[in-house]
């Protein structure tokens, strides 16, 4: 069982007796500090380099090489040793790389002593840093766990020496570099470095060019090109500028001299390269309240952040309203009791001592429920706080159509995390308005409700009024999911077997994103779910039997999106019967359903349409408390993601869409 | 400062600078049932519960436990059941947290229980304890001992409450029976 770890990560070991092996492109030096509870290490006999290689329970390599096997046993450390981390460093003063940026991100595994890998770790995004703490060893709870840590220290050794709590920290990375200088006399040159993984190609093309530091050695090894002369440092290779010197994102400038370049010259590499680390979001400053800052929250990715941010906020309103509603519930039903006491007391009756009662029992309770209004209000104003930082950090998919990014959109690469269906607010918080974020693919279609709302809000809307609300919000959606995939891998056909919404649909229409035609009568109605049905049955076989490259080459694998406008008009049994089977089994392989309905008219239908509606997700085209939360079950307003009146952002996005579409073909 | 409490004994604990609590935690662990022999995972396993109940004016309003994690109002955490126990001396192997701040004003108490849900007595449970942090300094507070204290599955740990602005701590130690937090409750009520 292999981990890959990532930065941060840890995994337990199985085992106690391990070997670490270490991989770079260039002769690194290895080696291991010991550390006790505290994470200080307590003096030279505790740190294993190649001047010193050996230590009870561990052993490192005597020279720096390009491949590196550290024996370690766990059980044979000395007692107070807690921690084992494990260094690379890069040797000084011998003419090679100064900066991991320059070298191959190193690899390092650890290993049982059969050789089965346990966990491995690849430090990627190091750049001025000449050396780092690739992993560590650490006693948690009577067990040994490994953890990937990549901190990596511009400082060079001594820096990290020094950060590990030794005071001769400087002196110490002198006697090791002497001893790796020494043993850099009696070294061979470097293997040609793995060519396995795009990632290792991309940096090894970067930096290939330099073969002077071994001097002869390597040109004797080295089959191509021309050797160098053995001078030190700069390396031949034109050194990226400050600015853009970053390992991963700088082009390579010259061919590899060790084999084709297959990285694309101008493309970026940043989809392909492992999850970089977050930018730290600025600490908050001690002792003052946090200041709120866009992102802060955990993740991979802003986007990651920004979501999961989101859904944290929607979760503490929920929570503190929560506590709110109770504490005016219990403040209510003690002065209930209060006054009942009174009331019962004979007492009360004579002279002004039961209306004292009553007033007391009144007075307690308004102080209760201003305590928990005050509360509530600075907790409603941290998040108010929070909502307008992040509001504007948004990336389209999770931004409100008014928001400016939606007027700077550009087409995207990728498919978002999640998508923006509304805002949510509770009676309480009606100026903290919380994003309804939808994980993407969609995992349920959605019911857009043309019928009347049950909280009876709405009655100033007739019926075709609403009708039409509600084929906008469809067709915002729907743009909405359009415009956030990549140009071609999203596809929305309609249904609107009655031609009503011919004006709404327009925009989909006018720019071409919706290329067919909606179905139109009983038989268009029929032709596109047994397109749809076909679709949707071809791809589930594919999936199961495993031949996904066996699905016809004329099939669409872009997801597709039904919009069925005034359902069930039109539909016979049988286009019913389908209808259930893509809501079902659909949106597994990318076929969802949006519709807009009144159930009212399905009512003919009788119960046998009940699991249709409730495998939909409700969305209503005018604001109305009907979707619940995870944690407690407020009742939240749900207010659809709509276009500001006039403005003609939607056309400008599909515009953008249908463009991109036709520039490349899809 | 540990205070190390026997069955029984009830103190009121203060911050040692004086300052207020903001966050602790009870912890819990105790060392899992021992394998014996052949068709070892039939021994029975022992699982100790945590729980907080959180009182406004000695009427429960919401409560913390395996079932239910989070308090709706998000001040009160559990992290998890643990259904077999630990190594015992180690780390706890459930923990409450209470986020004080964060507690609704009306709630004033909250009680903090652990059960035998296996229904073994803390008489054959080995190295159970039940400790109380101060979250915001690690520093533990109180301490019990559970394994050896007798014929009961049940132990009324502390209570905090507020006391002021602040919040004050007070062990309880009150030996009692049950399976759940529910059946605790005549038990808890005297407390309040």
């Amino acid at each position: 069982m292999t981990v890959e770890l990532v930065r941060g990560q840890n995994a337990p070991l199985p085992q106690t007796r391990l070997e670490i092996r270490v991989s770079a492109g260039k002769p690194i030096v290895a080696g291991a500090t010991l550390s006790d509870a505290q994470g200080k290490v307590r003096g030279a006999e505790w740190i294993a380099h190649p001047g010193s290689p050996q230590l009870p329970g561990l052993e490192v390599s005597q020279q720096a090489a390009a491949d590196h096997r550290l024996a370690v046993d766990l059980e044979a450390l000395p007692d107070a040793v807690e921690r084992v981390n494990v260094l690379l460093a890069l040797p000084v003063g011998v003419g090679g790389p100064v900066r991991f940026g320059a070298v191959a991100a190193p690899f390092v595994a650890v290993t049982g002593l059969d050789g089965a890998e346990v966990a491995s770790y690849t430090i990627t995004d190091l750049d001025p840093e000449s050396a780092v703490v690739a992993l560590e060893l650490y006693l948690r709870n009577g067990a040994w766990k490994v953890r990937a840590v990549g901190q990596g220290y511009a400082g060079g050794l001594a820096e990290m020496l020094a950060d590990q709590g030794l005071a001769q920290a400087r002196e110490i990375a002198t006697q090791i570099l002497d001893a790796v200088a020494r043993g850099m006399a009696r070294s061979v040159a470097a293997p040609p470095p793995r060519t396995a993984e795009t990632d290792r190609v991309r940096r090894t093309a970067a930096t290939a060019g330099p073969a002077g530091e071994h001097g002869a050695a390597a040109a004797a090894s080295q089959p191509s090109p021309a050797p160098q002369p053995a001078a030190p440092q700069p390396p031949t290779t034109p050194q990226p500028s400050a600015a853009g010197s970053g390992g991963a994102s700088a082009p390579p400038e010259t061919p590899s001299t060790s084999g084709v370049n297959y990285a694309h010259p101008s493309r970026r590499p940043a989809a392909a390269a492992p999850p970089t680390p977050p930018p730290a979001a600025p600490p908050a400053q001690p002792g003052q309240p946090a200041q709120p800052v866009a992102g802060d929250a955990t993740g991979w990715s802003m986007e990651e952040r920004l979501y999961n941010q989101v859904w944290g906020m929607f979760e503490d309103l929920a929570r503190t309203t929560a506590a709110y509603r109770s504490a005016v519930d219990f403040a209510e039903s003690r002065m209930e009791q209060e006054l009942d006491k009174v009331l019962s007391d004979p007492r009360s009756r004579i002279g002004g001592t039961g209306d004292a009662a009553r007033e007391a029992a009144r007075a307690k309770q308004a102080k209760l429920v201003d305590q928990a209004r005050e509360v509530l209000d600075r907790d409603l104003a941290q998040l108010k706080a929070e909502a307008d930082v992040v509001e504007p950090a948004l990336p389209p998919a999770f931004a409100a159509w008014d928001n400016p990014v939606w007027h700077a959109y550009r087409v995207p690469m990728e498919v978002p995390m999640a998508l923006r269906l509304g805002d949510l607010h509770l009676p309480e918080s009606a100026d903290v308005r919380i994003p309804l974020l939808m994980r993407l693919p969609l995992e349920r279609g959605l019911w857009i409700d043309a019928g009347r709302s049950s909280s009876g809000s709405v009655t100033f809307h007739d019926s075709a009024e609403l009708h039409r609300l509600a084929m906008e919000t469809a067709v915002a959606l729907a743009a909405r999911l359009l415009a956030v995939y990549p140009p071609g891998d999203f596809a929305v056909h309609a249904i609107d077997a009655g031609g009503s919404a011919a004006g709404p649909l327009a925009p989909l229409l006018q720019s071409g994103v919706m290329a067919q035609p909606s179905g139109y009568g009983a038989a268009g109605v029929t032709e596109v779910l047994a397109r749809l049905t076909k679709r949707v049955e071809l791809v589930q076989m594919a999936v199961r039997g495993g031949a996904t490259d066996a699905l016809p080459p004329d099939l669409d694998t872009a997801e597709q999106l039904l919009i069925v406008n005034d359902f069930p008009h039109g539909f016979d049994d049988r286009a019913v019967t389908q209808l259930r089977y893509l809501a079902d089994e659909g949106p597994a392989v990318g076929v969802h359903l949006m519709l807009v309905a009144d159930r009212e008219d399905a009512s003919a239908y009788g119960p046998v349409l009940d699991p249709l509606w409730r495998s939909l997700l409700r969305l209503t085209p005018v604001p109305d408390d009907h979707l619940a939360d995870p944690w407690i079950g407020h009742a939240w307003t749900y207010q659809p993601a709509l276009v500001p009146p006039g403005s003609a952002v939607l056309q400008q996005v599909l515009g953008q869409v249908a463009h991109a579409r036709r520039e490349w073909g899809r | 400062m540990t205070v190390n409490m026997t069955k029984g004994q009830a103190i009121s604990l203060q911050k040692s600078d004086g300052g207020t609590l903001t966050a602790v935690r009870m912890g819990l662990g105790w060392q899992a049932a021992p394998r014996r022999g052949l068709f070892g995972s039939r021994t029975r396993e022992i699982d100790l519960d945590a729980s907080a109940v959180l009182f406004a004016d000695k009427q429960p309003v919401d409560v913390v436990f395996f079932r239910h994690l989070v308090s709706d109002d998000g001040s009160v955490r559990h992290t998890g059941d643990n259904l077999v126990g630990g190594a015992g001396q180690g780390g706890d192997d459930e923990s409450i947290l209470v986020d004080l701040a964060r507690v609704p004003v009306h709630i004033d108490q909250i009680v903090f229980t652990v059960n035998s849900f296996t229904g073994q007595t803390f008489q054959e449970v080995q190295n159970a304890f039940c400790r109380l942090v101060d979250e915001t300094n690690g520093q533990e507070m109180a301490r019990y001992t559970l394994d050896g204290g007798g014929q009961y599955t049940a132990q009324i740990m502390a209570k905090v409450h507020r006391s002021g602005t602040g919040w004050t701590m007070t062990a309880l130690g009150q030996p009692a029976n049950g399976r759940t937090f529910q059946d605790l409750m005549p038990a808890i009520l005297p407390h309040l």
